[in-house]
């Protein structure tokens, strides 16, 4: 037996002067970043400064007006996204993700064991036979991020995961999103929860108005933000330009 | 009143006396009416799924008249599939005309176009909630489309029941090629033609109040199964 080529590293995810229109209207502008494996990257600013556009660029569900997203390999089922309002499938919790890895390639009894295997690592497996769409707000997440995290993907985006979630959820998803990091796939996330960012981040792209202000290691971001705009947005001060 | 009355009678007479012959045309109606939605689904499902989910040029106007097809005169259709069918037809030598194969070909014409209509409609509003979820787990085309028309088996099942109601309810397509003949093509609608046009009202009206029945018995069940696993499915 031949063992598996092993995959080639996706990473690192340059952003080569990434901009996009919309109605004439620059929504991201000249973006230009390289994101390297090592570290959780959250991507933060106020609401509407392109947060989640940039991680839907990134993905390739998108594609910019100007300017290029390049992975240093095929990246295909290597990323994985999960979104604000997660969508789920009208099956069963261990269906739904056993319709991601099918979608990945990955066959019986293997699917139905990683598949298993992801909701017990996001405590959910008491949940497996339930159907989806009626689980609570904090469960539907936890399902999207075993999901996501079943397929095994290089890279991990997460749009406001805990955006609509009270605090105990949150928490519980904020130690889930620390196990998938402890088991080597990069996060890349949106959020614009300060307080979130300073329990999560390794590392702050910091976006306003479409262009990215700022970029720096999480501590120097929070303790010495360099533009104007991301000290407001540290200090929680409302400020325009 | 009176007439209402005595057709109600009749139609009850008719159901505790289990005529054959009414059984018959009972069987007859519902063998080419379903089988006639199962062919429009075959058709009408996966055609109206893949324009929801296809964009090229000229859409709208694809989107708008197969809208207008829902209303498709039944004489229409039947005049048309009888000339495609007929003797100097292009599909004569099939030698079909006035048998249940043809009625069965006028009516998936009918009905694959609502089947259709409907479908588009369902699948485009789950294809807004479904979209991203289904491209970042990089389903190819194909398969967004097979999982879309799953998502959408419950509204979908009500798109069925409109093509087969449509289908059960038409007379002027079945007549044209069917040619109402007894024992052969002669079906609920048919039969309820050729009584008014005998003059016997009573009995055509009792037929008529046994079609409805019969319709309203079968969306009852389906839409009974449907809801018993929209409620187990969430």
């Amino acid at each position: 037996m031949t063992a598996a080529t092993p995959r080639q590293s996706i990473l690192p995810l340059e952003l080569r002067g990434v901009s996009l229109s919309r109605g004439g209207r620059a929504l991201l502008n000249d973006v230009s970043a390289t994101l390297q494996a090592n570290g959780r990257t959250l991507v933060m600013g106020p609401n509407g400064a392109g947060k989640s556009l940039l991680m839907r660029l990134c993905h390739g569900l998108i594609a910019p007006t100007t300017g290029e997203v390049v992975w240093a390999a095929e990246r295909r089922h290597a990323q994985a996204m999960v979104f604000q309002s997660p969508v789920l499938l009208r099956r069963s919790a261990l269906s739904n993700v056993e319709f991601a890895l099918h979608a990945a390639g990955v066959r019986d009894p293997e699917r139905r064991e990683r598949a298993a295997a992801a909701l017990q690592q996001a405590g959910i497996a008491h949940l497996a036979q339930r159907q989806a769409r009626v689980l609570s707000g904090g469960e539907k997440q936890k399902l999207a991020l075993a999901r996501a995290w079943a397929i095994r993907p290089e890279v991990l985006f997460l749009d406001e995961p805990t955006a609509h979630l009270d605090p105990s959820a949150t928490y519980a998803i904020e130690q889930l999103i620390r196990s998938i990091d402890d088991s080597g796939t990069k996060i890349i996330m949106s959020t614009h929860d300060l307080s979130q960012a300073h329990r999560l981040a390794d590392e702050v792209l910091f976006l306003n108005q479409g262009r990215l202000a700022e970029r720096a290691e999480a501590r120097a971001f929070f303790e010495q933000p360099q533009t104007r705009a991301a000290q407001a947005f540290v200090n929680g001060e409302l400020y325009w330009e | 009143m009176n007439d209402l009355t005595s057709a109600f009678a009749t139609a009850i007479d008719l159901i505790i006396a289990l005529d054959a012959e009414l059984l018959a045309i009972i069987a007859l109606s519902l063998r080419v009416s379903l089988t006639a939605a199962v062919l429009a689904g075959l058709i009408g499902l996966p055609l109206g799924a893949l324009i929801a989910l296809s964009a090229f040029p000229g859409r709208g106007a694809v989107i708008a008249v197969l809208n207008a097809l829902m209303g498709l005169p039944p004489v229409v259709v039947g005049l048309l599939v009888y000339l495609l069918l007929s003797r100097a037809g292009p599909l004569g030598e099939l030698g079909i005309l006035f048998t249940p194969s043809a009625m069965v070909i006028a009516q998936t014409v009918l009905v694959a176009p609502i089947v259709a209509a409907l479908t588009r409609q369902t699948i485009a509003d789950l294809h807004t909630e479904y979209d991203e979820q289904l491209r970042s787990l990089q389903l190819r085309r194909w398969e967004s489309l097979v999982t879309l028309l799953w998502e959408g088996r419950f509204s979908l099942v009500t798109a069925l029941l409109a093509g087969f109601g449509r289908a059960i309810a038409e007379v002027g397509a079945v007549m044209i090629v069917g040619g109402n003949i007894n024992h052969v093509t002669r079906v609920m609608t048919t039969t309820i033609a050729l009584e008014t046009s005998k003059g016997n009202l009573s009995l055509a009206l009792g037929l008529g109040f046994i079609l409805i029945a019969l319709v309203i018995v079968i969306n009852a069940a389906a839409l009974g199964v449907q809801h018993i696993a929209q409620r187990a499915q969430g």
